[in-house]
């Protein structure tokens, strides 16, 4: 069954075409890394199968979307928000409730979290950050993820383990990964872009580091100088 | 250097003020203004604590009603805010104010007398108006990604709440603090038409000779000002909040009919009330803009140009003081006493002394304005020159000025200025009621005569010249590309 689809989307910025037209489907338990250089159309192309008005998906942006000012707490219980009545929301805001936390501490345990769900998310390192965010998409508990570099600032084991959690959690998702590694060893497809195209889609266990090389080296283009 | 857009504009401003000298009124007329000053000055360093009580009493009331009316405008302005995008609120909110608390209070002792009410309400309208501007600013700076990661059906008010609040809070909240310290001295000046606050006892004091008791009261608001901060926290306020209302005092009881009859028959200009037509209205109109309003906006305009430059050279001869690339240490000090005192003291207690001092035309209200004014700037500059590292082998004294700093912070300098112009000409106009004759002069002269029909459409006028020197602010900042951040800073 498809839950996402694309049927010839584009994008541009300022005029500039900067993806498309790109078909893309993607079917209910199916995990999609998407890969190529910076600047491919990664995380525009995450932006395009986002519909802000669809329930079931969680997402998480480059930029993290976290609320500085709040605990990390607050950031993760964010991502349940949806699930109940305003004034509820009010009281935690206020002042968290024991069982919130307690639910909040469970998703923060693995992450390696839990002993800072009451510093503020702008004190925090930018690993720190990057895998509170993750915890409000885990904590969320929707049925797809789509997720941009979830991993870029954390280290080797740190990353796998969080990759771990993600896709423990998520059996749909599209997530945007530059490491090749994590990219084959996470998902069940891999997507290749390449100056707003997709170059490659092919099942994950049909690749090698090797197939996917190309899609990193430098651009060459007619017409343009490279340098 | 002369042909920079920033350069040239500060010379057509100061050609301008030149040009409106000759026609402005700046003669000492009082017989021996300096003896007079000589008795302030010794007044201050001779303070007669024996009036503590009184004193006490005076200072309770004004922070009573800078509370009182900050918060009510605090709230008022933020409900404001959420619908700032909307061109009514934001028409609305230009418009209140644009109209000085002064103004509000002449008006609100029409209907409410002199009931705790209309100093509340003087300082609540017009803030309210100035928190939903910049509450709105600050919501809109705030940044939109969190929103965007929010699970799908959440509620407008929890998505405004968790996303969009948090982020501007500190802003918010240092915003708000900066403007409860210009309340305690819109409530200090509202004492000067009668509510039970600073001014009221000063001018008292002042009317008698006590100068004594003059220097005690300004000494007591200055340490009142300066240590704002300290107590001030913000685990009391909650208790500040609930006492404050109890601690107005209780005035004189409101006398209701006299609330609708200033809303359907002494607003009502004179003409229409009388039944005599549009006409009739037109040719009345047309009377008072002739020879009150004109009159009063070639003054005010004429004074504020000229107090806006002397503002602006006594401010960048006044930010070394603050500056560590031009004072040492304690001399340092002393420069930020200087320029705390200055900024403290509002425009309007500061005119009404000089002009009781060397009697009234336009040279104390010049003084006046220049003095707050460059008190506020200066200490905003020098704050920002503190950021500027110069190389060790940098010159020192006057070169350093010319050469280094002064080229570096005169775009913040221009923008501050510039953004203190609406300000200076919205309390130009209201120096007014002290004599001198701008619009003010001409609202209290048709307030005292009981024509507040004519005092309400000059109102009217005061209000719309504000409008327009704000715009033309914004205009003249957007032009020369000067940076203003809201918040705190302004």
């Amino acid at each position: 069954m498809t839950v996402l689809s694309l049927a010839g989307a584009r994008a541009s910025y300022g005029g500039e075409r900067a993806l498309g037209p790109i078909d893309l489907s993607v079917a209910a338990g199916e995990r999609v890394a998407l890969v190529g250089r910076s600047g491919a159309g990664k995380s525009t192309l995450l932006k395009l199968l986002h519909d802000p008005a669809r329930r079931d998906i969680a997402i998480m942006p480059q930029e993290l979307g976290l609320v500085d000012s709040l605990s990390v707490f607050h950031n993760v219980y964010m991502g349940r928000l949806n699930r109940h009545t305003v004034w509820y929301n009010l009281a935690n805001l206020v002042r968290p409730m024991k069982t919130e936390q307690a639910a909040v501490r469970a998703v923060l345990e693995p992450l390696g979290m839990a002993e800072r769900i009451r510093s503020r998310a702008g004190e925090l390192s930018g690993g720190q950050r990057q895998r509170v965010a993750v915890g409000r998409c885990l904590y969320q508990d929707a049925d797809i993820l789509l997720a941009d570099e979830p991993v870029s600032a954390l280290d080797g084991p740190r990353a796998n383990g969080v990759m771990q959690a993600l896709t423990a959690a998520y059996g749909t998702a599209v997530l945007a990964l530059h490491d090749i590694e994590l990219a084959l060893r996470y998902s069940d497809r891999v997507v290749g872009l390449n100056d707003g195209h997709i170059v490659l889609d092919e099942p994950s266990d049909r690749l090698t580091e090797g197939d996917l090389a190309p899609l990193y080296a430098e651009p060459m283009e007619p017409g343009r100088a490279t340098g | 250097m002369i042909r920079a857009p920033a350069v040239r504009t500060s010379l057509g401003f100061v050609a301008v003020a030149l040009f409106f000298l000759p026609f402005a009124d700046l003669e000492i007329s009082a017989v021996e203004p300096w003896t007079e000053l000589g008795r302030l000055l010794l007044g201050l360093l001779t303070p007669d604590p024996t009036v503590l009580d009184s004193v006490a009493m005076a200072l309770v009331r004004t922070v009573a009603f800078a509370f009182v009316g900050v918060a009510l405008g605090a709230a008022g302005g933020f409900v404001l805010a959420l619908g700032f995008r909307h061109w009514p609120v934001r028409t609305g909110c230009a418009f209140v104010r644009a109209i000085h608390e002064l103004f509000w209070a002449l008006i609100f002792l029409q209907c409410f007398g002199l009931h705790p009410l209309t100093g509340v309400l003087a300082i609540a309208i017009p803030y309210a108006g100035v928190f939903a501007k910049v509450y709105s600013e600050i919501l809109d700076e705030a940044d939109p990604q969190p929103e965007r990661t929010l699970p799908a059906g959440t509620g407008v008010l929890a998505r405004f709440l968790f996303a969009r609040v948090p982020d501007a809070w500190p802003h918010i909240a240092s915003y708000t603090a900066y403007r409860l310290e210009c309340g305690l001295r819109s409530s200090a000046v509202l004492g000067f038409v009668g509510m039970p606050t600073l001014g009221f006892h000063l001018e008292s004091a002042f009317s008698q000779g006590l100068y004594s008791e003059v220097g005690m009261l300004l000494l007591t608001f200055y340490v009142l000002v300066a240590t704002l901060r300290l107590w001030a926290r913000p685990r009391l306020l909650p208790f500040y909040l609930l006492a404050a209302p109890f601690l107005l005092g209780s005035g004189l009881p409101i006398v209701w009919g006299n609330v609708s009859r200033f809303f359907t028959q002494d607003i009502v200009p004179a003409p229409l009330q009388d039944g005599e037509g549009w006409a009739a209205f037109a040719m009345w109109l047309g009377d008072i803009l002739a020879s009150e309003a004109l009159p009063g906006v070639i003054a005010t305009v004429i004074l504020t140009q000229i107090a806006l430059v002397v503002t602006g050279a006594l401010a960048l001869a006044a930010f070394p003081l603050v500056s560590r690339h031009f004072t040492g240490r304690i001399s340092r000090t002393v420069g930020h006493g200087i320029l705390v005192v200055a900024r403290t003291t509002p425009e309007y207690l500061l005119a009404y002394i000089l002009l009781q001092l060397w009697g009234p035309s336009m040279l104390p209200a010049v003084i006046a304005l220049a003095i707050h004014n460059a008190g506020i700037i200066g200490h905003l500059i020098g704050r920002r020159s503190n950021e500027i590292q110069l190389r060790s082998d940098a010159p020192a004294g006057v070169e350093r000025y010319g050469y280094e700093i002064l080229p570096r912070v005169y775009g913040p300098f221009l923008a501050l200025l510039f953004y203190r112009w609406e300000i200076i000409m919205r309390e130009t106009a209201i120096l007014g009621i002290l004599g001198i004759t701008t619009l003010g002069f001409y609202v209290d002269s048709a307030m005292e005569a009981i024509r507040f029909d004519v005092a309400f459409i000059l109102i009217l006028v005061t209000a719309v010249l504000n409008i327009g020197v704000d715009a033309l602010a914004r205009w003249l900042r957007r032009r020369l590309q000067l940076r203003t951040t809201p918040g705190a800073q302004s």
